[in-house]
């Protein structure tokens, strides 16, 4: 319980931390975020300046920044007018947090029994066709499955809708493009971590004792094999949850990873910011569960 | 009385084996003397890996086509040669392409491309990797902490955002430069910005391996014996750390290029990229995309790049695997 706390309260400077190298290096790329727009006057053009704050020091910008944090404020997007930061995560996140952990899901499903499977039967078919099938599904990166998947399951045999968002059947297309390169990783990580633990003293002792092979296998080998898996899933699912560009752009789907890149793009600072932000955060919070549930699987880790 | 520190059978065993430097020298240059070092036997335990073999064959293929094709191909690669959207034909072997360019030499002049962008992202991320993690091993205390900070920092930062900057960032100093009159190569400079972008993001978990290497290399009895000969940290690290790196980064690097790859592919499709009319895989596959429509569907613009693609790929995996396998210390034979 200590160690969550002291965990907890570290995340807070590191924030700090990564806000300030996330708005230094937005900052530091040349352009502003009203270069693309119509040639206005010097003069509105200072106002716009004026009413972001945008004319005073670095300094005093990143301060009056990180006020406005504190008190759960992320600012006004600098493109979309009348749109603040916290508007915006709140229109995109569901989106992006149904597709994410959909195919962290599919991801997780899909992967740990292909590769579980594969390494307790190491040398022998099933092994073959399950280190092919992960490997050729590290082979096909999301904007190479997206348009694959679209032209045949959607256009060809029209199974499912190939754009928008709304009905379940929506939801398919782009969590499979998102799922299937994970899967592969996840299929590779599991295999490794089991062939890695099957071979430990530990179980031998468990045979010992007269346990049947499944048990050795699922109760004492799965718990350690599957801790690869374990610590990938953290910088993965906060990966996924945030949004993919490819998957949002391919599919006219609404979600953050749009507002990411365009906002980076654009120079629009505060959403750039603010998305690093939560990114930053969902990755601390996520590795923090990632190092409990290491201490709950392998009983040798222990933290004090 | 053989006592069990006694120095006599590792010596007999390096005999045959010379120091790591040599190592990594005979593993190109295997030499008249055919002496069973853990370099051959590395050698031997790839090639009887028939996976990788069979990729590193395929791979050798692809690059030869890639350098050679483009030249042998009776089109050139951005010229409008045929009409727009022709299927694939004896005379345009993978179709034409939506302003009538030859699909198959445009792939095979973006294979080049990706597969160039990933050997030198790759080499890129070693050398920043490898420093940074050397260093900060063997310097120790503060220096090593703010030092790995530094990349912990990084790592929490989106690497999309990262490349965007530094790529828009040249760009705009690209821009300063050719209204200044420096003649600079636009193309050319906007590969080295995608590279630098590429390979500003792509040394971190170089450095950390390399690091987690050296910190437990540097208490070896032999770093200590320089040390104590009067040779300085410097030396150290380039005559006694770096060259016993030379495994685990080659097994890293191998499956670096094929990130890498990815990765350029991936920025191109999102335009940040390389520029049209060049092409690079990712650029082509973009192009292939926005072309779906429910009314007609031209398959080949998006099969043949996305298959190319996915083909470097499996053979890159596969290799490095391969590679790996054969330089795990602890294999068997």
């Amino acid at each position: 319980m200590n160690y969550v706390l002291r965990r907890v309260g570290f995340m807070v400077p590191l924030l700090g931390v990564i806000s300030l190298a996330a708005f230094t290096l937005i900052r530091l790329a040349p352009g502003g975020p009203f270069d693309r727009e119509r040639q206005v006057p010097p003069e509105v053009e200072r106002q716009l300046r004026a009413r972001y704050h945008l004319d005073e020091s670095l300094g005093r910008q990143y301060l009056r920044y990180l006020g406005g944090l504190v008190r759960g404020d992320l600012g006004p997007s600098l493109r979309y007018r009348n749109h603040t930061v916290n508007d915006l995560i709140a229109a995109g996140l569901p989106v992006s947090l149904t597709i994410g952990a959909l195919a962290f899901c599919f991801a997780l499903g899909a992967g740990v029994p292909l590769g579980f499977y594969a390494a307790i039967r190491k040398g022998h078919w099933p092994d073959q066709v399950g280190n092919l099938a992960a490997l050729l599904a590290l082979c096909v990166p999301t904007f190479v499955a997206g348009p694959l998947l679209v032209m045949w399951l959607g256009v060809k045999w029209r199974w499912f809708p190939v754009a928008l968002w709304g009905t379940p059947a929506h939801v398919v297309l782009p969590v499979l493009t998102l799922g299937l390169y994970f899967a592969g990783r996840v299929a590779r990580l599991m295999r490794e971590g089991m062939l890695n633990t099957l071979g430990a003293p530990f179980l031998t002792a468990a045979r010992a004792r007269g346990l049947s092979e499944s048990a050795v296998f699922w109760r004492h080998g799965f718990r350690l094999g599957v801790l690869p898996v374990v610590s990938y899933s953290g910088p993965l699912l906060a990966d996924l949850l945030t949004g993919s560009f490819v998957v949002e752009n391919l599919f006219q789907i609404p979600g953050l990873g749009v507002f990411m890149v365009n906002g980076s793009l654009n120079r629009d600072y505060t959403v750039v910011v603010g998305l690093v932000l939560l990114y930053a955060g969902l990755l601390l919070v996520l590795n923090l569960i990632v190092d409990l549930l290491y201490a709950a699987l392998d009983p040798r880790v222990r933290y004090e | 009385m053989n006592k069990p520190d006694s120095p006599a059978p590792v010596s007999g065993r390096r005999g045959a084996a010379p120091g790591p430097a040599g190592w990594f020298r005979s593993f190109f240059r295997p030499g008249p003397r055919r002496v069973d070092s853990p370099a051959r036997r590395a050698w031997q335990r790839f090639h009887r890996n028939r996976a990788a073999r069979l990729a590193a064959w395929g791979l050798g293929l692809l690059i030869a086509a890639a350098l050679l094709g483009p030249g042998v191909s009776p089109y050139e690669p951005n010229a409008f040669v045929a009409g727009a959207f022709e299927p694939p034909s004896l005379r345009h072997w993978l179709g034409t392409d939506v302003h009538g360019r030859d699909l198959l030499t445009r792939v095979l002049v973006g294979a080049r491309l990706s597969l160039v962008v990933g050997l030198a992202g790759a080499v890129i991320s070693l050398v920043i990797g490898v420093l940074w993690g050397a260093v900060a091993g063997f310097a120790g205390g503060r220096v090593d902490g703010v030092m790995m900070r530094t990349v912990d920092v990084l790592y929490a930062l989106p690497t999309l955002v990262f490349v965007i900057v530094i790529v828009t960032a040249l760009n705009g100093l690209l821009a300063r430069w050719e209204a200044a009159g420096v003649p600079v190569n636009p193309a050319h400079a906007r590969l080295a910005g995608l590279l630098l972008g590429i390979g500003s993001v792509s040394w971190l978990t170089m450095a950390r391996i390399v690091r987690g290497e050296v910190l437990s290399l540097r208490t070896r009895a032999f770093v200590e014996a320089a040390r104590v000969l009067g040779a300085g940290p410097g030396g150290i690290l380039r005559r006694h750390v770096l060259p016993h790196l030379a495994g685990v980064v080659i097994v890293y690097l191998a499956l670096t290029v094929p990130a890498v790859v990815l990765y350029e592919s991936f920025l191109s499709f999102l335009g940040l990229g390389i520029q049209p009319p060049a092409a690079s895989l990712g650029t082509l596959i973009a192009e292939g995309a926005a072309q779906i429509n429910p009314l007609r569907v031209y398959w080949w613009l998006v099969v043949f790049p996305a298959g190319t693609l996915a083909l470097a790929l499996l053979a890159l995996n596969l290799v490095g695997d391969g590679l790996r396998d054969a330089l795990d210390p602890r294999a068997v034979a």
